[in-house]
């Protein structure tokens, strides 16, 4: 069992904890970086949408997970993020300022977004998510001049004074990057003054205020943040799928990002990219067993939503803390074997924790 | 007379809406829990129906009757088994939960052979019949669905301000460690909720299907009873039948007279508005935590 | 201590009203800097809400409240920590899901030298504040002792150790004036004794100036300077200790009739 002796602050301001840390995020790096020679093309392709759906899930999971924000219309961000960058990258403008472009812009949505998070909270706020979520689609499909409406919009490689990223490998890379620096901002906000402003809106909206945070101007960060790496992973998206169409971003698609970071674990970090792969590698099972059912079962076009259904209603019943904290118990139970105890992990329930006005 | 039309037409949709509304709201008041998966309930009673009716072959009432009680039934089981369970946890959980319950009944419904993946007709004796009033043209569909809300309206405003239940219930809502030290049963009453709120689906779901047939999208129509909710107010019981009528003709009237894809997101813009002008809903009271 | 006479925080006719009640009413008094003010009243007769309109969590429908000579009735309730105020909460409003060290730090708020895009990049100069600042709060952890419990979840907590945390919490705002609420509820004799210990320290070591809800009558008697007793959203009485407690009105509002205090008090140490 590890017990870091700590002698200095920075060993708890740094985000490599101790060596084993290091060691451990150090070789994965490694590998992720090696993965192109190291797994088939088509792996390779999944792997770099583990990448964009990660960083997507991130800015929800700060926004949910740590702000206590709920957007159930979260697509929409990833929407505009889609569109820009593929309208801008089909009228030649190269990709980084595209990106950069996707990303400000789903930000701007996104503080629009939040809006109501200033008066109101809770589920009026996730309603006025999803208003906000079927409007943006709705956009998209009618502002045909634009986005090619319903009849879709093609959109171009990602280029930069005419070297044009087109191969899997190198969009790989990119993606990379990207994940790996989103990680790294977000995990920095929440080491800092900024990030605990988040975490104390969650738990407690007038204490925060007492303590002098404002609550208007952090909710509307959380949300120009999240709107922000949502329309980068929009983008990225838009480049590996080629083809964007307004359904692509509906009611459906907010809830598969609600269902990652749910069953990744609500409120880790670990929790987004769990999740990713979760989002990524479920339809694949899916489609491997659908040969072992019953035909009834397994051609029925509803089978993905009751696979779903089932997953997200066993996680929320026996592991509420997703995958990321199924991890923890089982890593715990490891190294301090055999004294794991059944509860330990437990968190107290909180009944009927009303906000109404007795 | 064109607009009149429009009006009843989104009187009868709204009541649609107001029902499923008044589902949710149901269980919010009871067990201050969100549920999704009213819109997938609708559309289950509504395969029973069809199933009772033609597969079976049961006449109209016995059918109706055994459809209710069926999904008044499956309501309770399913906070029996799934809901209480997780009562405690944070309300995005049990949110997240009641997502999960639509898909799988989604799911589960194109499982079954046959019928699943198509759309039907629900054979109601009332079908394709209309009234007229002068020179207004009344489709008896819309009639029914307007009669029926009015009914178990005035049978929940019943239940609720003269019954033991209906008062039971209302005490629990408003605070339910009181209610426990009263002696009244808060978890059995628990379950009758959400066995009511599945019933009323399941009348929705039967009246709607006459009008937009019966397949196994029908509950993305419930998504937007949640904006009625939330324009009537969040905890009112009357409030989400009113919300649900807004919507209903604002979404009518905007379908003749705006341009093409309004109509689709009327009922977010209403709801849009309302957050920005009365946050409260209509009739919602003012929730504020006391410190 | 200060040698400045003009009150820290001065009430004018303060009232609010919800609804159709009348919470507060007409309510005056000051504080002056560096003294330890005690507002004593049955429950339900204002107090809290005197508290909560103080930290602009209600507005008032009448009067004015000065801090510093600055109208508090214009500033937004996250302003008044800034300003100098800091509170605790009688139902304990911790951050349940963060660690003490966490709380402890958002407490630090108001101090905070590092922008959003700093954050974002964790400069050097967002990791040098970040370091004042745990040392900061480790100043106010030596203090109160807390240094177990660093870093245990506030949800693992019992309630003695969460009531100091909330007082850490506010300690670490570094306020001129300290708002408690009912600091001694819940807590046993010795506790509620180091409770006593540490309002005198803050006021001697720290200079703040403390205004405080009270039900126990003894800590009362040990550690404020002036006592406010209100009924019914109304002043009784306001005086030392010992002249509002034998005040007829007080006692009336207490016990119903003229009864003598004194049974009510602990053997005093």
């Amino acid at each position: 069992m590890r017990f870091t002796f700590k002698t200095r602050y920075e060993q708890d301001l740094n985000l490599a904890k101790h060596g084993g840390h290091r060691f451990w995020y150090s070789l994965l790096l490694l590998v992720l970086a090696a993965s192109p020679w190291l797994i088939s093309e088509y792996a390779l392709a999944q792997l770099t949408f583990v990448l964009i759906y990660g960083i997507v899930g991130l800015g929800l999971m700060l926004l949910a997970g740590f702000t206590g924000l709920f957007s159930i219309g979260h697509a929409a961000f990833l929407g505009v993020g889609a569109y820009t960058e593929a309208v801008l990258v089909n009228a030649g403008l190269p990709f980084p300022l595209a990106l950069a472009a996707a990303a400000m812009l789903s930000a701007a949505v996104g503080v629009v977004v939040g809006l109501p998070a200033l008066r109101v909270k809770g589920m009026y706020l996730g309603i006025s998510t999803m208003a906000f979520g079927f409007i943006v689609a709705e956009v998209f499909a009618r502002w045909e001049s634009l986005t090619g409406g319903n009849a879709g919009l093609h959109v171009k490689a990602p280029q930069i004074f005419g070297w044009a990223l087109d191969s899997g490998v190198e969009f790989y890379f990119l993606c990379l990057l990207l994940a790996v620096g989103s990680t790294l901002a977000v995990l920095n906000l929440l080491r800092a003054p900024t990030g605990r402003a988040f975490v104390a809106i969650r738990d407690s909206e007038i204490s925060a205020q007492s303590m002098g945070i404002h609550l208007a101007y952090y909710k509307t960060l959380s949300f120009a943040v999240s709107a922000a790496l949502a329309g980068l992973g929009g983008a990225l998206y838009a480049h590996m799928i080629k083809f964007l169409s307004p359904d692509q971003f509906d009611i459906i698609q907010s809830i598969d990002l609600l269902l990652m970071v749910v069953i990744g674990g609500l409120g880790s970090v670990h929790g987004a990219f769990l999740g990713a792969i979760f989002l990524i590698t479920m339809p694949q099972l899916i489609g491997a067993g659908k040969g072992l059912l019953p035909d009834a079962i397994g051609q029925a076009p509803g089978l993905k939503a009751a696979v779903y259904g089932i997953v997200l209603i066993a996680f929320v019943l026996f592991e509420p803390m997703g995958l990321y904290g199924r991890w923890l118990k089982v890593r715990t139970f490891f190294s301090i074997f055999p004294f794991y105890r059944r509860g330990m992990f437990k968190r107290q329930k909180s009944f009927q924790k009303s906000d109404r006005l007795r | 007379m064109q607009v009149l039309q429009l009006v009843i037409s989104g009187i009868a949709q709204g009541c649609i809406y107001g029902l499923i509304a008044l589902g949710f709201v149901l269980i919010y008041k009871a067990t201050e829990t969100v549920s999704f998966a009213q819109g997938e309930l609708m559309m289950v009673g509504a395969f029973l129906g069809l199933v009772l009716m033609t597969m079976l072959g049961w006449p109209f009432w016995l059918a109706v009757l055994a459809t209710v009680l069926a999904m008044g039934l499956f309501g309770v089981l399913t906070e029996r088994l799934v809901i209480r369970p997780i009562l405690g946890q944070p309300a995005f959980s049990i949110v997240m939960l009641t997502f999960g319950i639509g898909y799988v009944a989604r799911g589960a419904i194109t499982m079954i052979p046959g019928i699943g993946t198509e759309t039907h007709t629900l054979p109601v004796p009332y079908k394709d019949q209309v009234v007229r009033l002068g020179e207004l043209v009344l489709n008896v569909e819309q009639l029914v669905v307007i009669g029926v809300t009015v009914l178990l309206c005035g049978g929940l405003f019943v239940l609720f301000r003269f019954s033991k239940v209906g008062i039971a219930m209302q005490a629990s809502s408003q605070n339910q460690l009181a209610a426990y030290y009263m002696g009244i049963p808060v978890q059995r009453l628990n379950g009758l909720v959400w066995g009511l709120a599945a019933a009323v689906a399941a009348v929705a779901g039967l009246l709607l299907a006459p009008i937009t047939f019966v397949h196994a999208n029908m509950g993305f129509i419930g998504l937007k009873a949640f904006p009625a909710a939330v324009v009537g107010g969040f905890g009112s019981l009357p409030g989400a039948i009113v919300g649900g009528l807004v919507i209903g003709i604002v979404e009518s009237l905007s379908g003749f007279y705006l341009p093409e894809g309004f109509k689709d997101i009327a009922a977010y813009v209403v709801v849009l508005l309302m957050l920005m002008l009365k946050p409260n809903g209509l009739f919602g009271e003012t929730m504020r935590k006391k410190v | 201590m200060s040698t400045d006479t003009t009150p820290l925080l001065s009430a004018r006719e303060l009232s609010v009203r919800f609804g159709g009640v009348l919470a507060v009413n007409q309510v005056s008094f000051d504080v002056r800097r560096g003294e330890v003010f005690t507002l004593i009243g049955p429950n339900g007769a204002g107090k809290t809400t005197v508290f909560n309109l103080i930290s602009r969590i209600y507005t008032p429908t009448g009067g004015s409240i000065h801090f510093d000579g600055i109208e508090l009735t214009q500033r937004a309730a996250h302003e008044v920590a800034s300003m100098g105020v800091a509170r605790t909460f009688q139902n304990i409003e911790l951050f349940e899901h963060a660690s003490v060290l966490q709380n402890l730090l958002i407490g630090r708020h108001t101090h905070r030298r590092s922008g959003f895009w700093a954050d974002l990049m964790f400069t050097a100069s967002a990791r040098k504040a970040a370091l004042h600042d745990r040392e900061q709060v480790e100043r106010v952890i030596d203090f109160l002792d807390l240094q177990h419990h660093r870093d245990t979840l506030i949800a693992g907590l019992p309630y003695g150790v969460r009531k100091v945390v909330e007082l850490a919490r506010a300690l670490c705002v570094e306020p001129q004036l300290l708002l408690l609420d009912e600091p001694s509820s819940g807590l046993n004799v010795e506790e509620t004794d180091d409770m006593a210990y540490w309002i005198h320290d803050i006021r001697r070591e720290y200079g703040i100036t403390v205004l405080m809800v009270e039900h126990d009558m003894s800590l009362v008697s040990k550690v404020s300077d002036r006592v406010l007793a209100m009924n019914q959203g109304e002043v009784l009485a306001q005086g030392s200790p010992a002249e509002v407690q034998v005040h007829p009105g007080v006692i009336e509002a207490y016990l119903g009739s003229t009864h003598d205090l004194s049974s009510l008090r602990r053997p005093s140490a």
